[in-house]
Parts: structure tokens; C-alpha cells; sequence
């Protein structure tokens, strides 16, 4: 085990090294995204930009608005902070591994959603009640399929614990499973579905039958509002590090790092990110968004694969012992 | 040949074979997924050429030079010349280009993730002794015939039965190609029946196109004469 001030600094430096880049990640999709589409686009700090101009503008509150409206966005933003910082990003001998086990993570995310879905029907608008009650639905598709896909991983590598999955993978040969190809589609769609991106839902529209997050979020502003975005900024690098942990975890610095493997690992970290970053815009530019009704069979499927993948898995354990 | 066997171990050997047999399941889990006929036929090629490299694999490995000529049959039959052939029936027709589920998509992909489940649990609890390749080969192969055999009961489209037919065609070659590979007679003259019951099937539907200005099965009822109205009495 590394020493606890290591470990203590890795976990600080993951701490903010998630909050700095989780705005640049949402930009650079965005750049991508205008730049395909022939536009200049925003400059990539833009996202900064816009937080920062949250932050010191005055919050408007519903006259009917009630404590837990204006508590809500911190809680949100707290719970999405902590379960993006327990995921192992570019060193997993972290302070905090023996919590950053899957199902805790889950657990988190599923907590931030409850909050926002109850805060966005506080103030009684009816956006806000169609927002929480179509994020729920997805929600409710999503989540077994994620926890289907973690579960494959862990059981092949034998722990629910990311930063010793991850490490169990790197210390693997590299070999072809068809279980890890399905499980690895199956998240990004849970990733896709989970992050409102397009084709599930649209993050730049404020079309009123198609919005899902942006219909939750609609009565916020101000500083509450810059809260939310850090946190959907945030949990956008959660889930490309949670695919990156799970499926693509070379260059990781191992437990008792050296500060020179700590380098690599945020450098293998910074691009892979950003490559992740690249291939969303990509992605959203090329496929059109579908119905809303149409979302149950997206995330069905995706559930599918996970399963077949935890199918798989099983058979080929089986077989082979 | 010889020489590849010996360079790759067989735990590679395995794990293409996993891959390939393992991504022919998920076809046919797409084939049940698609709503539009090009979709399922297209996703139907996809099995056979994935059934052919699956088969070539086999023959690769456990140096059986006649499964290549199986493989061939595959890739050029059903890879090919069905998929083209069902297609432009589909045009020549000018069939609705939708697919009529009598389930709809998600129930029969649950039923098709139970089918699966039963299909691994039954062959690895019946064949203890058998080796590695032939237990996976046969636990995969028999999910895709029951998803085949699904697909044919849920699908009320004619062109959508015969590719659940052809499919469950393909869960037979590759299970007969785990379990040491069947004799080349028998397996070519399995490929003509195929070929043959294409034709059948292809008359037929152009027949009960002509009869009824559909290829939608249930029009069939009529003819059979024996469903009765509801609530006559019986």
C-alpha cells in the first residue's frame, strides 16, 4: 500500500483535477460539434466563462419556492463532485479506495438524480413535472443496465472495487472478450442516456417537447443554475472516466506510484478525456435525436447487451474451469 | 496451417472462437430488434458472414480443410446470394417496408434473453465431459435457433419468417461445426435443401401475394377455414 500522504495527495489532486478539466471536456464537445456543422463556436474556456458569470449573478427564486429548492443544486453538485472523484482517473492508490466501489457509485448518482428530479417539481411549473417524471423513465431503464455492465467487469476481475479492477486489467494479457465489447457498448449508451446527450436528449435545445434535463433545470439561475451545470459538467467526466477505468485503463500509475507514473497517467488520463471528448461531438453531429417514447427501446437494448455480456461471461467462466 | 496452431495458444484459439459464435447471438438478437426489412436482411448477412468466419476459424484451428468449403458455402450462399435474392423480392413486391411484430420489440427481446439463459444453463448442465469448444459452440448455437424459432412465431411478415428460418439454419451449421464438424455430404446437401426451401418459400410468397395483395400471414386464417368467429356459440 502506498503511504498515506501519497495517497492522501493523489486523492486531493484527483479531487480538483476532475472540477478544473470537467468544464474543457464539455467544451471541446461542443467545439467539435460547431466545427463539424461548419461554425466557429464558442472557444473552448467558454464553459468557464459562463460558471463564473453564474456564480456572481443574483439568483431569481419562485415566490412559492421552499428550502429545499435553494439547498438542492449544493447537495447536487456535492454528491456528483464525491462520486467523481472516487473513480480511479490517473493513479488508483487513492485515499479513498475502499470506497469507490460500483454500487456506492451508483448510489450517489442515483441520489443526485432523486434530488434534482424532487427539486425541479418544487416550484410547481409544469416543465418541471415532465422534466423529473421523463428523467425518471430513463432513469429507471438506465440504472439496471449500468449495474448489469459493472458487475460483468467485477466479476471478472473479482472485486467491485474500481481502482483494483482497473489494476486487474492492466495486469491482464491482452486478449479478446466478447463479454467486455458488449459491456463497453452497453455503458456508453448508459452513458449517452444518463448525460442527455443526443440521440436520448438534446443539451442545447429549450424545445418544450423534446427537453428532458434542461425542462428540470429551467426555474434555476444564478448561482444555483452554475451549480447544476458544474454538476452535469461533472458527471459527463465521471462517466468518460468510469468508461476509461472499466474498459481502456492503460497508462494508470499503479498503487504505490512513483511521481514519474503519476505523469504518465495523467498524461494517458488528459488524452484519452479529450479523445473521448472528440468522438461525442462526432456522435452527436452524426445521429439525429429520437422520440422520447423511442428511448425505452434504446436503453432496452442496451440492457440487452449487458446482459448477453454477463451471459457470456458466465459461459466462458464456466467452460473453461 | 499447422505452423498456426502451434504459435497461437489455445486460449486464442478460444477466444475468437467465444467472439465469433458470441457476436452471431447478438445478431440474432438484432435481427429481433430491427423494425425495417432491408435492416433484417442486411443484419441477416451480417450472421451468415460472421457464421462463415466462425466455421473457417474451426477448421483453422483443429485442421479440418473441409470446413473452409463449408465456410465458403456460408459466406457465398447466405452471406450473399439469399440476402440479395430476398431483397429484391422485397422491391419486386414493393413489400411495407415495416416489420409487423405480433409482439412487440421489447417483450420479444426479454423472451429471447430467457431463451438464451435456458439455452447455456441446459447444454452446460448435459455435457460435463465434452471440451471446451464444443460446450460453448453448442450452449451458443442453440441460442440462436431458439432465437430463430422466436423470430418466426412473433414476426406476422412472410420475408421476415423465411430469414428466422435461415437463421435458425445458421444456429445448426455452427452447432454442428463445434461438435467436430459434420461429414461435407451431409453438409452440402443441407446447404441445397436451404437453397431449395428458398425457392419454395420465395413461389410461395409470390403466390400469396398475388392471392390476398399481402404477405401478411394472417390473411392464411381465412384460407385454413378453421378459426371460428368468436362467441358463436361453441
Amino acid at each position: 500500500m502506498a503511504s498515506p500522504i501519497q495517497s492522501f495527495m493523489a486523492q486531493g489532486a484527483q479531487m480538483f483535477l476532475v472540477l478544473l478539466v470537467a468544464p474543457a471536456v464539455a467544451g471541446i464537445t461542443r467545439k467539435v460539434k460547431a466545427r463539424l456543422t461548419r461554425r466557429q463556436g464558442p472557444p473552448v474556456v467558454q464553459c468557464y466563462r459562463d460558471l463564473l458569470k453564474l456564480i456572481r449573478k443574483d439568483s431569481v427564486l419562485a415566490g412559492n419556492a421552499s428550502w429545499f429548492f435553494r439547498t438542492a443544486p449544493y447537495l447536487i453538485f456535492a454528491f456528483t463532485w464525491v462520486a467523481a472523484a472516487l473513480v480511479p482517473t490517473f493513479a488508483s492508490g487513492l485515499m479513498f479506495n475502499w470506497a469507490a466501489d460500483v454500487v456506492a457509485l451508483i448510489a450517489l448518482i442515483g441520489a443526485a438524480r432523486a434530488l434534482l428530479a424532487l427539486a425541479a417539481m418544487d416550484v410547481g411549473t409544469s416543465f418541471g413535472g415532465i422534466g423529473s417524471s421523463r428523467e425518471m423513465m430513463i432513469a429507471s431503464l438506465a440504472e439496471p443496465a449500468s449495474m448489469l455492465v459493472m458487475l460483468t467487469v467485477a466479476l471478472a476481475a473479482g472485486t467491485t472495487r474500481l481502482p483494483e479492477v482497473a489494476q486487474f486489467l492492466i495486469s491482464q494479457p491482452l486478449e479478446i472478450r466478447v463479454s467486455f465489447a458488449l459491456a463497453f457498448v452497453a455503458l456508453v449508451m448508459v452513458a449517452i442516456a444518463e448525460n442527455a446527450r443526443i440521440p436520448v436528449d438534446n443539451p442545447a435545445t429549450h424545445l418544450e417537447l423534446t427537453m428532458v434535463h434542461e425542462a428540470m433545470v429551467l426555474e434555476y439561475s444564478g448561482r444555483h443554475l452554475a451549480m447544476i451545470e458544474a454538476a452535469s459538467y461533472l458527471k459527463l467526466v465521471l462517466y468518460f472516466s468510469l468508461v476509461i477505468c472499466l474498459f481502456v485503463p492503460f497508462g494508470m500509475a499503479p498503487l504505490h506510484g512513483e511521481p514519474i507514473a503519476w505523469a504518465i497517467g495523467l498524461a494517458a488520463y488528459l488524452t484519452k478525456l479529450t479523445l473521448a471528448a472528440m468522438a461525442l461531438g462526432v456522435w452527436e453531429v452524426s445521429i439525429a435525436k429520437m422520440r422520447v417514447f423511442r428511448v425505452s427501446e434504446f436503453l432496452g437494448s442496451a440492457f440487452i447487451f449487458s446482459f448477453l455480456a454477463i451471459l457470456l461471461a458466465f459461459l466462458s467462466r464456466e467452460v473453461l474451469r | 496451417m499447422t505452423l498456426a496452431l502451434d504459435v497461437a495458444p489455445v486460449m486464442v484459439a478460444y477466444d475468437v472462437a467465444h467472439f465469433l459464435a458470441g457476436m452471431m447471438l447478438v445478431a440474432s438478437f438484432m435481427l429481433l430488434y430491427q423494425d425495417r426489412i432491408f435492416a433484417v436482411l442486411n443484419t441477416f448477412a451480417a450472421q451468415a458472414m460472421l457464421l462463415a468466419l466462425a466455421v473457417a476459424w474451426q477448421g483453422y484451428v483443429h485442421h479440418h480443410p473441409d470446413l473452409f468449403i463449408t465456410a465458403a458455402m456460408a459466406f457465398g450462399l447466405k452471406g450473399i446470394v439469399i440476402p440479395l435474392a430476398l431483397n429484391r423480392m422485397v422491391v419486386r413486391l414493393g413489400i411495407h417496408r415495416d416489420v409487423d411484430q405480433a409482439v412487440n420489440v421489447a417483450s420479444s427481446m426479454f423472451l429471447g434473453l430467457g431463451l438464451t439463459s435456458l439455452a447455456l444453463l441446459l447444454v452446460l448442465k448435459v455435457t460435463p465431459g465434452a471440451s471446451s469448444f464444443t460446450r460453448e459452440g453448442l450452449a451458443l448455437a442453440l441460442a440462436v435457433i431458439l432465437l430463430g424459432f422466436l423470430m418466426m412465431i412473433t414476426r406476422r411478415n412472410a420475408v421476415t419468417q423465411i430469414v428466422g428460418f435461415m437463421s435458425i439454419e445458421n444456429g445448426l451449421i455452427l452447432a454442428a461445426t463445434g461438435a467436430r464438424g459434420m461429414p461435407l455430404v451431409v453438409e452440402v446437401s443441407v446447404a441445397f435443401s436451404v437453397l431449395i426451401a428458398l425457392f419454395v418459400f420465395a413461389v410461395f410468397v409470390f403466390r400469396i401475394r398475388e392471392r390476398f395483395d399481402s404477405v401478411e400471414i394472417e390473411y392464411l386464417d381465412r384460407v385454413r377455414g378453421d378459426r371460428r368467429v368468436q362467441g358463436d356459440g361453441r
